[in-house]
């Protein structure tokens, strides 16, 4: 590698062009790829892709493999992806995870300039996904999908997007009841108007009637189509025996319908439509509120999302395609390049070096020899495998994790949120304030018993309580979001308020996956023994050897005579007479049993020349910056542990950061750490869990918060209730005292509520309550609540020094 | 007096009618992606050379 004084980077993807540069057309390429892609992009006038955003590109190292997209010519498969179908006319969804910015969009509504069968592209950027339109006369699916490929925006197509049941769109259905409920608030407030501000007794007698009836009529579709959600939700409750805040919601809504529509064909009086149609209209919007989540992250990704759709079976010496759903015991799978090991299996053919870091967080890629196990989620980097199938998909090691209960639907939290706990209480004085107004009146003046009755029911209708939890979480969901930490659900934010025990994984999550330091012990290398080792390493493409060669840095080398890699022991070779091994103890040095010096937490790789150990190189991983800084924040307020799948050579330092060799756990199985989070809440804990793989999954799902730290956010993260982009991995204190901040939030707001609903009783209880007061306190009281919690918020995000 | 009835029906008959389209812009799919548009409405239209050749024809034509 040669040191430039200048870093030149790619034209295409920005990246810093470190192996090679390609001179094309006057703009620098980093790779063949990065230059194919622009010339087919300058080739068809596409050239605008590079005007809009500089190095909108993704790079382009890793061709595409000739054969990866074979599946797609299977009719059950695409009869799966495909929405829509006719004779000239093919349509298909796509998510296209690489999508980041304006030119992406631009060159993706382009493609039709690409191909001419296609009709039209569409994107929507925050769903990341692409409707695309094609003509199945002049293309197939197969060539849609290696056009994007080819582009560098491959379609993540997986085992889930098969599986998947369109869902309604619950969205739009919001909007209509949100449109109705604002269209009649606003129309009957209009018509309220003239009674506030009065009229007189002959205008009265003419116009009441009118304007009565018009009201009713308007409330109509507010009562029977905007609020009927309210009224579900409060049965269902009710037949679990939960007293949830849509009861007293719903009860209030119900009293003020039948209340009004008394009064108005009566002819008692005017009724409270306007403070009925207002507060539905108030509750809807904070209901869409919290509802606009992160649509671009999944939260409920299981293994299915990175299985792939389709592998190959060799079937009598014939690869053919079988759906990874199909696959039986026995069957024998050809693995290529960078493709995913669907299910636990045997190694037949080949040198397999397996990426396990979908599944532990661990980079380095292990090496297996014939015949050994390999777990599903591995995947093979380097030459084709083939592999014997020896447990079905969904009973690997690792897919069974998802037959757990923890993983049945509707699991409710166990932490009671803040509201939940309140309603309860709030309903039943509600009740007894109501009904005991009721009895006095019937006993003091009985025309007004129904009057204090009702009033009670009406103004203490919770309507500035249900709003402040929304929209405080609401707004703390989307600082968090800000800065990526993204929330799956807004109650996360109040559970994460309750935690007392934090849980952390170890590779992936505090380590750090691409960095390492190396260092060398031992006999001091000479120059000419270092270049003896560089040239050794040189040719092994072991992530290690990779590491050692970059380490040395010596660029005159020297040719092997002999070379040989002994899979999982190390390297042998020999220069100019000279013999030097690399590698594990036993290989490198059988009589020696174990060196001076080392220590039993790093990685370490034994060198002998000549038969002579010398020393070894030790290759460490790196903790997360500010890992330190957490462990001695939290260690006051929080239990802390450590569950690593890892053998324990790291526990002394750990052990040092952590304070506490108790808490620190090894050798653990997926399953065993989900059992540990069971234990910690038969401890009555309310467990906060940081993961990162496939392994962690059980874990994140069974702890009350789980969040995964993901290097590349849309790209991967096991299903957990928070993602976290793990650049931003040392401001968790901040991002946990910030809810907790909001929790206090959301307990004043519920006090200021409660002095609204006071005043509104005052008049209540004594029979007074007019129209119009209701009409002012409702509004008044939620806006008053949306204000105070969004500013405290915005105080508190800036007191935790967040953006 | 009366005419307050005529206003009524009148306004009533607008608010029904901003109901309708705002209905209409929820099926449409236009409330559906609130992001992507902001961008795609300061894409230049480019012409592809194939573009520019008919163009070139015929403003030729005509003449």
């Amino acid at each position: 590698m040669k040191n430039q004084t200048i870093d030149i980077h790619c034209f295409h993807c920005g990246e810093i062009c470190e192996e090679e540069i390609i001179t094309f057309q006057e703009h620098e390429f980093c790779c063949n790829g990065c230059q194919k892609v622009y010339e087919i992009l300058a080739n068809n006038d596409l050239c605008a892709y590079y005007d809009l955003e500089n190095t909108p590109g993704l790079a382009q190292r890793n061709p595409i493999a000739k054969h990866k997209f074979d599946y797609l010519d299977d009719e059950s498969v695409q009869s799966k992806l495909i929405s829509y179908r006719d004779s000239n006319r093919v349509q298909v969804n796509f998510h296209i995870p690489t999508m980041h910015c304006a030119s992406c969009i631009w060159l993706l509504e382009h493609l039709y300039r690409l191909d001419p069968g296609v009709n039209s592209t569409r994107v929507n950027f925050l769903k990341k996904s692409l409707q695309l339109s094609f003509d199945p006369q002049k293309t197939t699916l197969k060539n849609m999908v290696m056009l994007l490929a080819s582009l560098g925006y491959e379609p993540a197509l997986n085992l889930n997007d098969l599986e998947k049941i369109v869902k309604k769109d619950e969205n739009r259905r919001l909007l209509f009841q949100i449109g109705v409920a604002g269209f009649c608030f606003g129309n009957i407030m209009l018509i309220s108007f003239p009674e506030y501000f009065g009229l007189d007794s002959l205008t009265r007698s003419t116009f009441s009637p009118f304007f009565g009836y018009l009201n009713l009529g308007l409330s109509l579709p507010v009562f029977f189509y905007s609020s009927q959600d309210y009224f579900k939700a409060a049965w269902k409750g009710l037949l679990k025996k939960h007293i949830s805040i849509d009861v007293p919601l719903a009860l209030g809504i119900l009293v003020l319908f039948i209340r009004s529509l008394f009064e108005v064909t009566t002819k008692t009086g005017i009724g409270y439509f306007d403070t009925h149609a207002g507060l539905v209209f108030f509750l809807l919007i904070g209901k869409w509120f919290q509802q606009k989540t992160f649509d671009t992250l999944s939260f409920e990704r299981d293994y299915k999302s990175y299985f792939p759709v389709a592998v190959s079976v060799l079937k009598g010496g014939k690869e053919t395609t079988v759906p990874v759903t199909e696959l039986k015991i026995g069957d024998r799978l050809v693995i290529r390049n960078n493709e995913l090991i669907p299910a636990d299996s045997l190694l037949m053919k080949g040198q397999a070096h397996i990426d396990f870091s979908f599944v532990t967080g661990e980079s380095n890629p292990l090496e297996k020899v014939l015949g050994d196990l390999i777990y599903a989620g591995g995947r093979q980097m380097g030459s084709t495998i083939e592999v014997e199938v020896c447990k079905k998909v969904n009973q690997s090691y690792l897919t069974q994790l998802w037959n757990s209960e923890h993983f049945a639907k509707n699991q409710h939290s166990r932490i009671q949120t803040f509201q939940q706990k309140v309603s309860r209480y709030f309903t039943w004085s509600l009740l007894i304030i109501a009904l005991g107004s009721a009895g006095y009146w019937g006993i003091v003046d009985p025309t007004l018993s129904w009057h204090a009755f009702t009033s009670v029911l009406i103004i203490a209708c919770p309507c500035a309580l249900a709003l402040s939890s929304p929209f405080a979480l609401g707004t703390a969901m989307r600082i968090l979001g800000r800065n990526k930490c993204y929330i799956k659900s807004p109650e996360t934010v109040e559970h994460i308020a309750r935690i007392n025990a934090i849980v952390f994984d170890k590779t992936g999550t505090i380590t750090q996956p691409s960095e390492s330091t190396i260092f060398y012990q031992g006999e001091v290398l000479t120059h000419d023994e270092r270049i003896l080792i560089a040239s050794l390493v040189r040719n092994s493409v072991h992530p290690l050897s990779k590491k050692i060669f970059q380490y040395l840095a010596e660029d005159q080398l020297l040719k092997l005579n002999e070379f040989e890699e002994i899979p999982g022991k190390g390297l042998k070779g020999l220069i100019n007479g000279i013999s030097i091994s690399m590698g594990t103890l036993s290989l490198v040095a059988p009589n020696k049993i174990s060196i001076k010096g080392k220590d039993h937490m790093a990685t370490t790789v034994n060198v002998a020349i000549n038969g002579q150990l010398k020393g070894f190189f030790s290759i460490q991983h790196h903790y997360r910056i500010g890992l330190n800084n957490i462990i001695r924040i939290w260690s006051k307020d929080y239990d802390l542990f450590l569950l690593s799948g890892d053998n324990d050579r790291e526990k002394n330092r750990l052990a040092h950061i952590f304070g506490n060799e108790e808490h620190l756990f090894f050798h653990q199985t997926p399953e065993d750490k989900m059992i540990f989070i069971d234990h910690l809440h038969h401890q009555s804990k309310n467990v906060l869990m940081l993961g990162d793989g496939l392994n962690d999954a059980g874990a994140l799902k069974a702890a009350d918060v789980g969040i995964s730290v993901s290097e590349d956010t849309a790209h991967f993260s096991p299903a957990s209730d928070v993602i976290m982009d793990a650049q931003v991995f040392n401001q968790l204190p901040q991002f946990l005292s910030f809810s907790k901040n909001t929790l206090i939030v959301i307990k004043i707001s519920f006090l200021i509520s409660l002095t609204y609903n006071i005043i509104g009783l005052s008049y209540a209880v004594q029979g007074t309550l007019s129209p119009l007061i209701a009409a002012i306190l409702m509004p008044l009281s939620s806006i008053t609540i949306i204000g105070f919690t969004t500013l405290a918020t915005s105080v508190y995000t800036k007191k935790g020094g967040l953006s | 007096m009366s005419v307050m009835y005529v206003l009524i029906g009148c306004s009533l008959l607008l608010a029904f009618a901003a109901l309708g389209a705002f209905i209409w812009t929820v099926k449409s799919g236009q409330m559906d992606d609130d992001y992507t548009p902001s961008i795609r409405i300061l894409f230049e239209d480019t012409p592809t050379k194939e573009d520019q050749d008919e163009e070139y024809d015929k403003s030729h034509k005509e003449d």
